[in-house]
């Protein structure tokens, strides 16, 4: 009798534990309180951050890819994500949202009703984001046109369909500093940042270890590619030969120095990049050089 | 790793177990021909791109007839017949060596729309490049969004 009272309460404390591991950390509300966004900056933040990539409908081009409905499918080894409308309809996309839940999802995965997000949502590389950037990219989408598309489930099978699980990931992989933690030039400094955080770049050039973190001791060392066949290439120096110019003519018009011409997911990425002011493009590429060449 | 992150892992571990790997399947050499076919023809536009886009960076001086020579070889290349080229079961997940998607073969309509874009952009670099350095400006940003376009849902990244 004794053996089993012992058994349960170690069973309820090991319960207790991870309960109190994996619950959401939401921001303090005040974080946000000063904060009035830019909705001119807030496109720039757009861009680069890719959001019509995986938001806009399959098959979105040219002012279809503003609408950001959701409904993409994403096949991974974990099963289907399906994107989320994220346009300012209030009933079906996140016009109803308030800055801080905004700033809740982007900075942390934490979802206005306090659960969490899986990580096919960025965060991980969003997190690094600075809340005025944050501010102006939400003072933006709601410039957008609505859409009343409702979203789809994901697809996933157990465990990984267990939600609260995501706390125990997010206290393994979600980590607000850099990747690149030295000292780095004014151009690769600013690189990092739209490289690090916005472009979320690490997302599919790093590999990632069985959990699905990324092993950022292989950074932008390149991966499997996560849905199919074939891989996502090294871009460190290690991998990418390419001149200074090499790189920024390829990051705006998608031909790389043999005119092959970019496909796959990195068309979409070149479609947002395309639009940056020039500047922006030679910061990543200052990075890009600065990054350790991993072979 | 601290204390927590150290739990936290440890109950992850717990918790998923290990990820199945998928399983490797072995790759045949068949439609040889037609696949080094097809990818000699897309090397044949690259090659003839390149002038083309070096200009409209401005890393080379424009020159109007060896861009008006390069628009003309890339719309003969546009213009070959592709009947024998795309043999059902030459797809990257039946044959080696080809990045060809079974979205090529599974959606026919698709593919074809995309060739047609490759076709119309051609034409238009034909029209474009002998004229000036904006004309041919825009339309390499075009013929570059065609291949692109095919690029993105028909060919397997690296």
């Amino acid at each position: 009798m004794r053996v089993v009272s012992w058994l349960a309460g170690i069973l309820l404390l090991a319960v207790l534990a991870t309960w109190w591991l994996a619950r959401p950390q939401p921001l303090p509300a005040a974080a946000f309180a000063a904060l009035a966004g830019d909705p001119a900056s807030g496109e720039r933040i757009f861009r680069a951050a890719g959001c019509a990539s995986c938001h806009s409908a399959e098959g979105a081009r040219g002012d279809d890819l503003l609408v950001l409905a959701g409904g993409r499918g994403f096949d991974t080894d974990f099963g289907v994500f399906r994107a989320p409308n994220i346009s300012p309809d209030p009933e079906h996309g996140i016009g109803g949202w308030t800055l801080a839940a905004f700033g809740n999802a982007m900075l942390g995965g934490v979802s206005p009703d306090g659960g969490h997000y899986y990580p096919a949502f960025p965060y991980t590389s969003y997190a690094r984001m600075t809340l005025a950037d944050v501010a102006d990219l939400k003072a933006y989408l709601d410039t957008l046109p609505p859409s009343r598309q409702p979203d789809e489930a994901h697809e996933l099978a157990f465990p990984f369909d267990q939600r609260w699980a995501l706390g125990l990931w997010k206290r393994l992989y979600l980590r607000d500093g850099w990747v690149m933690d030295q000292e780095l030039d004014e151009a690769a400094g600013r690189g990092r940042y739209l490289v690090e955080a916005l472009a979320h770049c690490g997302e599919c050039h790093t590999p990632r270890d069985r959990f699905g973190g990324m092993d950022t001791a292989r950074w932008l060392a390149g991966a499997p590619n996560p849905s199919g066949r074939g891989s996502i290439p090294n871009i460190t120096p290690g991998g990418l030969d390419w001149s200074t110019e090499d790189i920024q003519a390829y990051l705006v018009s998608g031909f790389t120095p043999s005119f092959d011409v970019a496909g796959g997911t990195m068309a979409a990425v070149i479609e947002g990049l395309s639009r940056l002011p020039e500047q922006d493009i030679a910061d990543i590429v200052a990075y890009l050089k600065a990054v350790p060449a991993v072979e | 790793m601290s204390a927590i992150r150290m739990l936290s892992a440890t109950v992850a571990v717990a918790f998923l177990g290990l990820a199945a790997t998928a399983p490797v399947t072995a790759q045949d050499e068949s439609f040889a021909a037609e696949r080094e076919a097809r990818q000699g023809q897309f090397k044949l536009l690259g090659l003839n791109i390149g002038p083309l886009a070096t200009m409209a960076q401005g890393r080379i001086d424009y020159d109007p007839v060896v861009a008006k020579a390069a628009a003309d070889n890339i719309a003969a290349i546009a213009s070959l017949d592709q009947s024998l080229m795309w043999p059902a079961g030459s797809d990257n997940e039946s044959v080696s060596a080809t990045r060809a998607l079974p979205a090529i073969w599974a959606d026919p309509a698709g593919f074809a729309a995309k060739l047609d874009g490759l076709r119309s952009a051609a034409g238009a670099m034909q029209q474009a490049a002998g004229t000036d350095l904006n004309a041919l400006r825009g339309a390499v940003r075009e013929l570059g969004a065609a291949c692109s376009a095919c690029h993105e849902n028909y060919r397997q990244p690296q």
